[in-house]
C-alpha cells in the first residue's frame, strides 16, 4: 500500500512507515528524520555538482580566457580540443594508467589486507608502513620517485654498479613506458588506503563464517574466493570508486615526476584541463576538456549507479 | 553557524580600523620564496615599513600556475590583496579591462617613469590604452649559454666563445663521456632554448618579423629552417640528458658532467651556491655569444582596487618606492636580476651581471615572450618545442611547419 | 532497546581480533610466506622513505654529489630545524611552524563535520531509503570524479553570495562538500553490509532514526570510521589549493609554507630541507594512522547477528 506503483523498492524504512496511512501529505513526512538529515547531501548535489557542472558546460561554449565571460563561440573549443595531439595522448594514457592502476591496486590492496588479517605480529607496524606514503605530499613523492627512477643515479645505476651492466630501467625517460613509471609511484602512494579499506571489509565479516568454512574443510583460498570476496562486494564498490576517481583526477604526480614528458608522452586529461585553465589562461578550452571528461564519466557511472543503487537493494 | 560567522565578521570589521589606526596594512602576494628571492623581497618590505605603513607578506610559491587561481579568486571573490606580483605583458590585460586594478598613470607622470624606465618596452607592457597599471621591478633574461670549464678541459678543447664553436666541440665532449648539452624535461625549458637559438641563429630581424609582426611567412622562410636545423642539433646534443628540473641540469654543468646549458640568468644563483667563479669555473654567453641581444622579461606588481582610501594611498606609496633608485639597487643585487632604470650604479654586480648591464646600456634588447604572445600561444610553443626536443622522429621541417601554424593563429 | 545494546560488539575492547589460526611454530611454511611477502612489500614502501630521510640528513654539497642511496657522511639536523623553524616563505622566516596551528584549526572541524554529515547520509541511504534519494546519491558519485580545479570559480561565486568567502567556516564547508561523495559512499556501503536483523530488531523495540544511528550503527562501524578519518585527515591536512584560495593569509595552512619551501621555481633548490619539510608535514597524519589503528577491531563480533 505504501509502495504505490512499485516505484519504491522494498526498503528498511518501510518497517515503520507501513504503519502509516498512504495519504500523500503524510507520506511526505515519512522518514522525516532521514529526509532532514539528507538536506546537506541534496544541497551539495544540486547546488554544487549540478550547478557547477551546468556552469562549466555553458562556459565551455565561450572563448573565456583569464576570466569567465559569456562570449559564445559555438563548438570552437571542442574542435580545437579534438584536433590537439596532446589531448589524444592524454586520453590514451588515462586508459592505460587507469586499467593497470585499478587492477594492481585491487590485487596488492587485497593481498596485503588478507595477509595482515592472519593474526600476525606487528600488524600495526606493517599497516602503518603500507599506509604512510598516503600522508606525503605529491610534489615530493614525485620528486623522490623521479630520483629513484633516474637512470644516472637511481635504481638503474645501483644495479649496474653491482655488476649487472646491461640492466635497463629508465621508465621516466622512455616515451613508450613512461606511464608505467608514474604507475609505480601512484601505486606506492595509493595502495595503502585500498589495503585499509579491504581490511575494514574483512574485519566486518562474521567470525562464524570462517569457523563454518573450516569445519566443512574448505581450503582457505576457496573460502576467500567464493565466500568472503562476494560478501565484501559493498567495500569493493567503494574501493573502485575511490581508485577510479583518483585515476581520473591524477595530476600532481605527473607534474612532479615528468611534467608530462618526455615530450608530451605522459600527459593526462586532468593536466590538460589545469594547463588550459591556469597556464594558457584559456578557461573556455579547459572547460571544454573537463566537460568531455565529465561526459565520459557520466556515461559510465550513471547507468552503473542506477543498477547498483537504484533498482534493488544490494545487500550483501 | 551562519549567525556565528556574522558575529565573527562583525568583530573583524570592528577590529580592523583599530589595528589600522597607526599603520596602513597592505597585503602583498608574490611567488619569491627561495633564499635570495626572499632577501630581495625583504628590501621592498623594509623600505615600505619605513614610510610608516606595514607590509603584510603573502608569499605563494609555484609561479603563475599556482598564483593565478589564488589571485583571480581573491579579486573576484571580493577579498583582494593590496598588491600582487604578476608577469606583465599580455597576461593581465583582462583584469585591467575589467577595471580591477588601480590606475597609476598620474603617479607615473609625476615621477617621469617614461624617461626613467629602461628599456621602455617594460613600461609599454604595463600600459593599456595609454594608461599605466603596473610597476616593473626587475629584468630577467633567458638567453644565456652556461659552459662548464671542467667539461671542456676534460675533453681537451678550449672553452667555446659562441654557439658554432660549441657545436664543433661536441665530438670531443662525447669522446670524453660528457653530455654535450644539459636540458631538463619541463616544456618551458625547451621553449627557452628555442628562443635563444632563434636570436642567435636567425638574427634580430627575423626574430622581430616573427615575434612582433606575427609573420607566418617569415616563420616558414629558409632562414627559420636554419634555426630549426640548429634545434635538431641541440636535440642530438641533449639526447643523454636525463633530468627534469632546470637546476638539476645546471648541476650537471657545475659538476662538469655536461658541457653546457641554455638557461636564464637565474641559473647564476646555483653556480654561486656551489662556490663557482664566473670566468674561472664557468662561462656565461648572452645571446649564445652570437648576437648579444637579450630579451627583457621580468616581474611587475599590480595593485587591485580597494575600498579604503587610506590603502589606496599606501598602494601609490609602494608603487613609487619600487621604482626609486635606492630600492632598485638593493632589491636587484639580492635578486640577481637587472634594474629597470639605466641611471643606477650596480658596483657589486658580478661578471655575468655586468655583461647583462652592458648589453642593456647598449640598447641591445628585445621584448620578452610574455610581452608579445598570449599565455595560450606561449603554452602551444612550449608543447611543440618539448615534443620536438624529446622525439627524434619529428623532423625539423615538420616542427617548423607546426611552428608557423601557431604563429599564424597567434594572439 | 536493551536487547540491541546487548548485541553490541566488543568494539571498546581495544585489541584487534584478526582471524586465522593461532600463531604456529615460528618457521612454518605459512609464516615464511606471510612474513616474506609482507617484508618484500614493506621494502617497496620504505625505500623512498629511506631516500627521503637520508637526503634530509645530508648537507647540500653532499647531495650535489648525486648518490641518493649512500648514508650521510656527516649527519646534520640543520635541514630539519630549518624546515620547521627558520625556512623563509617570503618575509616570514619561521618555517612550517607558522602554519601548524592554522592547519589544526582547519583540519579538526572539517574532519568532524564532514564525517558526521557523510555518516548520517550513508546511514539514511542504507537504512531509511526514501524516494529520490538515489538520484542525489548518483549525482554525488559522479561529482567524485570532477577535478577540483574545475569547481574553483563556481565555488568562489557561491561562497561570495552566501557571504562566507575568505572565512574559516567557508573553508570547512568546502571540505565537507568535496569529502561528501566518497565518504557517503563509504558509509552507505558499510552500513548496507551490517546484518539487517539488527536494524529490524531495534525498530521493533521502537528505536527511532537517531537512536539506531547512535546506539547500533555507530559502535559497529569503528573500522570504517577509521578509514574515513584516514581519508579526511590526510586530504584536508595536505590540502593546499582550497586553503590558499578560500582563506586569507592569516589562516593559511601549513601546506602553503610547505609549497613555498618545496616549490620555488627560480631560486636555489634545497632538497634536504624539502625532504625534511615533507616528512614533518606528513607526521601528523602518520601519527593519526598509528593511533587510530588500534580501533581497527572486528566490526561485527561473532554472535552479534544471532543476538
Amino acid at each position: 500500500m505504501t509502495r504505490s506503483g512499485g516505484n519504491a523498492p522494498p526498503d528498511r524504512g518501510s518497517a515503520g512507515g507501513s504503519r502509516m496511512s498512504s495519504n500523500r501529505p503524510i507520506r511526505l513526512f515519512r522518514n522525516l528524520n532521514a529526509k532532514i538529515s539528507a538536506i546537506p547531501m541534496i544541497a551539495t548535489a544540486l547546488v554544487v555538482f549540478v550547478g557547477g557542472t551546468v556552469w562549466t558546460i555553458i562556459y565551455s561554449f565561450t572563448n573565456s580566457k583569464l576570466l569567465p565571460r559569456a562570449k559564445f563561440v559555438g563548438l570552437d573549443q571542442y574542435e580545437r580540443l579534438w584536433n590537439s595531439n596532446k589531448w589524444l595522448i592524454s586520453i590514451e594514457n588515462l586508459f592505460i594508467f587507469g586499467i593497470c592502476s585499478l587492477i594492481f591496486s585491487f590485487i596488492i590492496g587485497f593481498v596485503l589486507a588478507a595477509l595482515l588479517d592472519q593474526k600476525i605480529r606487528f600488524e600495526d607496524t606493517f599497516r602503518s608502513i603500507f599506509l604512510f606514503p598516503f600522508a606525503l605530499s605529491f610534489i615530493v613523492t614525485g620528486l623522490v620517485w623521479q630520483w629513484l627512477l633516474n637512470p644516472d643515479f637511481g635504481i638503474q645505476s645501483v644495479v649496474r654498479s653491482l655488476g649487472w651492466e646491461s640492466f635497463d630501467f629508465d621508465p621516466l625517460y622512455n616515451a613508450n613506458i613512461v606511464i608505467y613509471g608514474i604507475l609505480i609511484a601512484a601505486l606506492w602512494q595509493g595502495t595503502g588506503l585500498v589495503m585499509c579499506l579491504m581490511l575494514a571489509g574483512l574485519r566486518g565479516i562474521d567470525e562464524d563464517i570462517w569457523k563454518a568454512a573450516r569445519v566443512d574443510g574448505i581450503p582457505m583460498w576457496k573460502t576467500y574466493l567464493f565466500i568472503v570476496i562476494p560478501m565484501m562486494r559493498p567495500v569493493f564498490i567503494t574501493a573502485v570508486v575511490i581508485i577510479a576517481s583518483g585515476i581520473v583526477r591524477v595530476y600532481d604526480l605527473v607534474v612532479a615526476q615528468t611534467s608530462g614528458g618526455p615530450g608530451i608522452a605522459s600527459e593526462v586529461p586532468a593536466k590538460y584541463v589545469y594547463d588550459a585553465m591556469f597556464l594558457s589562461q584559456n578557461l573556455g578550452q579547459g572547460f571544454a576538456a573537463s566537460t568531455m571528461m565529465l561526459l565520459s564519466v557520466a556515461i559510465v557511472v550513471i547507468p552503473w549507479a542506477y543498477l547498483e543503487f537504484g533498482g534493488r537493494k544490494s545487500h550483501g | 553557524m551562519r549567525f556565528h560567522t556574522r558575529l565573527l565578521a562583525l568583530a573583524a570589521t570592528v577590529a580592523m580600523p583599530l589595528g589600522a589606526a597607526q599603520a596602513t596594512e597592505l597585503e602583498v602576494t608574490h611567488w619569491w620564496t627561495s633564499g635570495g628571492e626572499a632577501a630581495a623581497v625583504a628590501e621592498f618590505a623594509k623600505a615600505f615599513d619605513a614610510t610608516g605603513n606595514k607590509w603584510v607578506d603573502g608569499a605563494i610559491a609555484g609561479g603563475g600556475g599556482t598564483a593565478r587561481p589564488v589571485m583571480i579568486s581573491r579579486i573576484t571573490g571580493g577579498d583582494p590583496m593590496g598588491a600582487t606580483q604578476f608577469n606583465h605583458g599580455r597576461q593581465a590585460e583582462e583584469l585591467i579591462e575589467a577595471g580591477l586594478f588601480v590606475d597609476l598613470t598620474e603617479l607615473a607622470e609625476k615621477e617621469n617613469w617614461k624617461d626613467v624606465v629602461n628599456p621602455p618596452s617594460l613600461l609599454d607592457s604595463c600600459t593599456l590604452d595609454g594608461r599605466i597599471y603596473c610597476v616593473p621591478v626587475n629584468i630577467h633574461s633567458p638567453q644565456w649559454l652556461w659552459l662548464s670549464h671542467k667539461a671542456f678541459e676534460d675533453a681537451g678543447v678550449p672553452v667555446p666563445t659562441n654557439w658554432d664553436e660549441y657545436v664543433a666541440a661536441v665530438p670531443a665532449l662525447v669522446e670524453a663521456g660528457k653530455v654535450p648539452l644539459a636540458l631538463g624535461n619541463q616544456p618551458w625549458q625547451s621553449n627557452l632554448l628555442f628562443g635563444a637559438v632563434q636570436i642567435a641563429i636567425g638574427g634580430i630581424d627575423l626574430w622581430k618579423q616573427v615575434n612582433l609582426g606575427k609573420d607566418a611567412e617569415a616563420a616558414r622562410s629558409p632562414e627559420m629552417a636554419k634555426v630549426f636545423q640548429a634545434m635538431a642539433d641541440a636535440r642530438e646534443m641533449a639526447e643523454e640528458s636525463n633530468v627534469q628540473d632546470w637546476n638539476q641540469a645546471t648541476n650537471m654543468v657545475i659538476t662538469g658532467e655536461a658541457g653546457g646549458q641554455i638557461m636564464g640568468d637565474w641559473a647564476q644563483g646555483e653556480f654561486q651556491v656551489a662556490n663557482q667563479v664566473a670566468g674561472q669555473d664557468y662561462s656565461c654567453l648572452p645571446g649564445l655569444g652570437v648576437h648579444e641581444y637579450i630579451s627583457t622579461g621580468g616581474d611587475a606588481f599590480y595593485f587591485p582596487k580597494l575600498d579604503d582610501p587610506e590603502q589606496t594611498k599606501a598602494q601609490l606609496e609602494l608603487a613609487s618606492l619600487m621604482v626609486s633608485k635606492p630600492v632598485q639597487v638593493a632589491f636587484n643585487l639580492k635578486k640577481g636580476s637587472l634594474p629597470i632604470r639605466g641611471d643606477v650604479d650596480l658596483e657589486a654586480a658580478n661578471d655575468c651581471m655586468k655583461k647583462g648591464l652592458e648589453i642593456l646600456a647598449a640598447g641591445r634588447m628585445l621584448p620578452s615572450g610574455d610581452q608579445v604572445f598570449s599565455a595560450d600561444t606561449q603554452t602551444q610553443f612550449n608543447d611543440l618545442m618539448v615534443e620536438f626536443m624529446k622525439d627524434p622522429s619529428i623532423s625539423a621541417e615538420d616542427a617548423q611547419k607546426r611552428y608557423a601554424d601557431i604563429v599564424e593563429n597567434a594572439d | 532497546m536493551d536487547s540491541s545494546t546487548a548485541t553490541l560488539p566488543t568494539s571498546h575492547a581495544a585489541r584487534a581480533e584478526p582471524r586465522g589460526k593461532k600463531p604456529q611454530r615460528r618457521l612454518s611454511r605459512r609464516n615464511i610466506i606471510i612474513y616474506g611477502t609482507l617484508t618484500v612489500a614493506a621494502i617497496y614502501y620504505l625505500l623512498p622513505l629511506y631516500v627521503m630521510v637520508v637526503t634530509s640528513l645530508k648537507g647540500m654539497p653532499e647531495i650535489r654529489l648525486g648518490n641518493i642511496f649512500s648514508p650521510p657522511l656527516e649527519i646534520t639536523f640543520e635541514p630539519w630545524v630549518k624546515a620547521w623553524a627558520t625556512a623563509c616563505t617570503g618575509l616570514n622566516c619561521d618555517g612550517l611552524s607558522r602554519g601548524f596551528w592554522n592547519s589544526v584549526r582547519i583540519t579538526i572541524p572539517s574532519v568532524i563535520l564532514s564525517i558526521l554529515v557523510a555518516s548520517v547520509n550513508g546511514y539514511a541511504l542504507a537504512n531509511w531509503r526514501f524516494k529520490g534519494a538515489n538520484i542525489f546519491f548518483t549525482i554525488l558519485i559522479v561529482g567524485a570524479f570532477i577535478p577540483y580545479q574545475v569547481m574553483l570559480y563556481p565555488i568562489v561565486i557561491i561562497l561570495r553570495e552566501i557571504g562566507l568567502y575568505g572565512s574559516l567556516t567557508g573553508l570547512v564547508i568546502v571540505h565537507t562538500i568535496f569529502g561528501m561523495p566518497i565518504l557517503t559512499l563509504l558509509f552507505r556501503n558499510y552500513f548496507t553490509s551490517i546484518p539487517e536483523e539488527l536494524f529490524k530488531a531495534a525498530r521493533v523495540d521502537g528505536a527511532g532514526f537517531w537512536t539506531i544511528y547512535l546506539r547500533i550503527m555507530l559502535p559497529m562501524s569503528l573500522p570504517i570510521f577509521v578509514v574515513a578519518m584516514i581519508i579526511q585527515v590526510t586530504g584536508i591536512w595536505n590540502d593546499f589549493l582550497f586553503g590558499v584560495v578560500y582563506t586569507g593569509p592569516e589562516t593559511y595552512p601549513m601546506t602553503v609554507q610547505l609549497n613555498n619551501i618545496v616549490n620555488s621555481t627560480q631560486g636555489v633548490k634545497e632538497y634536504n630541507v624539502n625532504m625534511a619539510a615533507t616528512i614533518i608535514t606528513g607526521l601528523v597524519p602518520l601519527i593519526i594512522y598509528f593511533i587510530s589503528g588500534k580501533l581497527f577491531v572486528r566490526g561485527i563480533a561473532a554472535g552479534a547477528v544471532k543476538g
